[in-house]
């Protein structure tokens, strides 16, 4: 079949099952779009801004465990694209980014919009390919998907010139499979090793699993569910394997770490077994690595070799797929009933998981979110942005199902959830899709209020405004003598006008509902705490994007807390 | 801290040398010693490093190495008996009086003459790395015009 290179890519993106591409185009990428112009199989979204792009492909892949895809032109649309990618890079969710590239006879010659994008996505990207001729560009395309999804997955970056994406190539056909030589990720377990882990677990006192997002990656929460229940092993997932294992299960211990449960800090400081799955011993995990988990023995199952033994040693690695891992380990582990262990994991816990203490008359941002779990039954997607707010979304809205909370764990970028929700929108999940923002990150991409209104993406934006950076700020509070240096949002640079006074007359910039309202979409603001409920009701029901704005407590805290670089269990709790 | 020569196979094509560079650097890592050329299969390189750290994180990059989809095979030679090689060549400052001596010098260490000039002489040696350390050392006090060292090479010992 006679095709272009730009013919060429719409149709392996189609032949990939690529359903939706984000995108924003440019000069070096216009051939693309032409192709682009007259294609029915996929929906192309156009975002305000590449970074936006990539975080909805990013999005999107969360949601659905398939590859997201965005497509930028050369020079700053490929740079503005950076973060999405390394966003990507960290939490391992599979992304294929397409550039387009200045042509070849101009490579590395400055040329109008060229950056040497290969270079600079290098280390954060699974993979990424220059494509110097025609020829070769349907087989880099097969193998950039096959390595995105495969293995520990990640985005894969496809630089095309233009004159690439402009040849013709007389004989296309879309290659079957994309064996490469140097990659064959190890998906199955190794059974001596499999047989050592059932072994410790068929022994051990005080066993404990840790789950991450390798949990949510392979597919793994049934196989996680039927190794904890016929254990009675309680569970701890980490932020990014929320989901991967039911909130409301009386095995689930909650989230540990930094801002995490004692349930679980304890647990893990007292356990003498701990079985991690698809968990990489984030240092916001262990804290004071030299005092983390001191008493056990450790099992880490992991489809990545390199993350055995990286932060802490371990005594039996298992590398494969976690699901296939479980399959084999399930049947060999004895069944074991609860024991003092697990009515000393009950004691701990106590009640609920994480408590604050309510008001009736400002609005406590964890009020806001223990409301939004309760009217959608937990049966929403909940993307997140980066600081306070995103740790009060883990603690308060509780997670039953995979796939359901996309949060920037690894990199912390702000601006990831209003776009990633658009993404996850645009698999028309059947349910409603939300971020969960604070008033500085939703600053970071709020241009995409206009990809929302003109494509009627019906995401649901609920703002928590303390008029502060408010994680900064907690640390500053804590940590720097209350020098509330460059966070607070109502205030220019440096401002210290309230200092001493704690009032500011100042009126917050932007206002968020005319804002909003610019754009055409449906906002609301609530100021008293009883309005609450009520508010996100009416605005989960509107037709389309919607957007509330909540007038929160302005420096409530995220507790507990165990400052950086401390052992879990020195928790601070707030009052 | 501890020093490992590591041998890779890797695709030979653009970009796998700076990918592999960049794991060491990442970590402000300095690569003492970095040799590439094709093997009898040209699609593939033969890349030797020699590279010094603490133990752990250098086991740590090799199995990042390892992950790397251009990188084919790594060997860490801190596991494996090697057979390494370097290569010299060196100019040193010479007169009539002293020649003789430096040419002696170098026949005991297994050097040859790759050329001679009337205040100069350009010598080639091949050995291990503490041989031509050592050898270098000797020759210092002559005075050296300009040296250029291969970077080693190695490959495992045969045992069959």
């Amino acid at each position: 079949m006679r095709k272009t290179g730009a013919q060429i890519l719409i149709d392996a993106l189609i032949r990939e099952k690529v359903k939706v591409l984000f995108g924003y185009p440019g000069g070096v990428v216009i051939p693309i779009f032409d192709v682009l112009y007259d294609t029915k199989e996929l929906t192309f979204i156009l975002t305000r801004h590449e970074q936006a792009a990539a975080h909805a492909a990013d999005g999107y892949a969360r949601a659905t465990g398939e590859v997201g895809v965005c497509l930028a032109t050369s020079g700053p649309g490929a740079t503005n694209l950076v973060t999405g990618i390394a966003t990507a890079f960290l939490d391992s969710i599979p992304m294929v980014a397409i550039t387009g590239q200045v042509a070849s006879p101009l490579l590395g010659t400055d040329a109008f919009q060229e950056a040497d994008i290969v270079g600079i996505s290098r280390p954060i990207t699974k993979h990424n390919y220059l494509v110097k001729t025609i020829d070769e560009l349907p087989l880099l395309l097969k193998q950039a998907f096959h390595i995105a999804r495969t293995g520990r997955p990640g985005p894969v970056l496809v630089d095309i010139p233009i004159d690439v994406s402009r040849a013709v190539l007389d004989d296309y056909h879309y290659p079957e499979s994309a064996s490469i030589r140097s990659y064959r990720p190890n998906v199955v377990g190794h059974t001596r090793q499999i047989k050592r882990a059932a072994e410790a677990i068929n022994t051990a006192k005080k066993p404990l699993i840790f789950a991450g997002g390798g949990i949510i990656l392979s597919g793994a929460h049934g196989k996680l569910l039927e190794l904890a229940e016929k254990t009675n092993i309680p569970v701890t997932t980490t932020l990014m394997g929320l989901g991967g294992f039911p909130g409301t299960h009386p095995l689930f211990i909650g989230m540990p770490g930094m801002h995490g449960s004692k349930t679980a800090n304890f647990a893990l400081q007292e356990c003498d077994l701990l079985i991690s799955v698809g968990a990489r011993f984030d240092d916001r995990v262990t804290g004071y690595v030299a005092k983390f988990a001191p008493n056990a023995l450790i099992i880490h199952l992991d489809i990545d070799p390199a993350a055995i033994s990286k932060i802490i040693k371990v005594d039996i690695p298992v590398v494969g797929d976690a699901k296939n891992i479980l399959t084999s380990l399930n049947p060999m582990v004895k069944p074991r009933a609860a024991d003092a262990w697990n009515d000393q994991i009950k004691e701990w816990r106590g009640g609920q998981l994480f408590t604050f203490t309510d008001s009736t008359t400002e609005i406590k941002p964890q009020q806001v979110i223990s409301t939004l779990y309760r009217i959608t039954g937990g049966e929403a997607i909940i993307a997140t942005e980066v600081g306070q707010h995103q740790m009060w979304t883990a603690q308060y809205y509780v997670f039953d199902k995979p796939r359901r909370l996309l949060t920037s764990g690894g990199l912390g970028t702000m601006g990831f959830g209003m776009p990633a929700a658009m993404g996850a929108a645009m698999s028309h999940p059947g349910i409603p899709v939300i971020d969960i923002a604070g008033d500085g990150s939703i600053q970071m991409n709020i241009q995409e209020l206009a990809t929302l209104s003109l494509n009627r993406i019906p995401v649901k934006i609920v703002i928590l405004n303390n008029s502060y950076l408010g994680m900064v700020r907690q640390w500053q509070e804590l940590f720097y003598h209350k020098r509330y240096s460059s966070t607070c949002l109502r205030g220019g640079s440096l401002c210290q006008e309230c200092v001493g006074t704690g009032e500011c007359k100042k009126p917050y910039i932007p206002d968020f509902i005319d804002l909003a309202r610019s754009y055409g979409i449906a906002a609301f603001r609530v100021e008293t705490p009883d309005q609450v409920e009520q508010t996100l009701r009416d605005g989960l029901a509107v037709d389309g994007p919607a957007l509330m704005e909540f007038i929160v407590a302005r420096e409530e805290n995220v507790f507990p807390m165990v400052p950086a670089g401390r052992p879990i269990d020195e928790i601070l709790e707030g009052s | 801290m501890s020093t490992h020569t590591i041998s890779l196979l890797v695709e030979n094509h653009s970009g796998a040398l700076s990918r592999i560079a960049g794991l060491f650097s990442s970590r402000g890592y300095n690569i003492s010693s970095l040799t590439v050329a094709e093997t009898d299969d040209a699609t593939v390189s033969r890349m030797t490093i020699i590279v010094s750290g603490e133990e752990e994180i250098l086991e740590q990059i090799v199995k990042q190495l390892n992950r790397l989809i251009d990188v084919i095979k790594v060997i860490d030679f801190a596991n494996e008996e090697a057979i390494e090689r370097e290569m010299l060549l060196v100019i040193v400052d010479t007169s009539k009086s002293n020649r003789h001596e430096i040419i002696e010098l170098g026949t005991i260490f297994g050097a040859r003459i790759a050329a001679v000039a009337p205040t100069s002489i350009t010598i080639e040696i091949m050995g291990t790395r503490r041989h031509l350390d050592d050898f270098v050392a000797m020759i210092k006090p002559y005075g050296i015009k300009e040296i250029v060292r291969s970077g080693t090479i190695a490959l495992a010992q045969s045992r069959k």
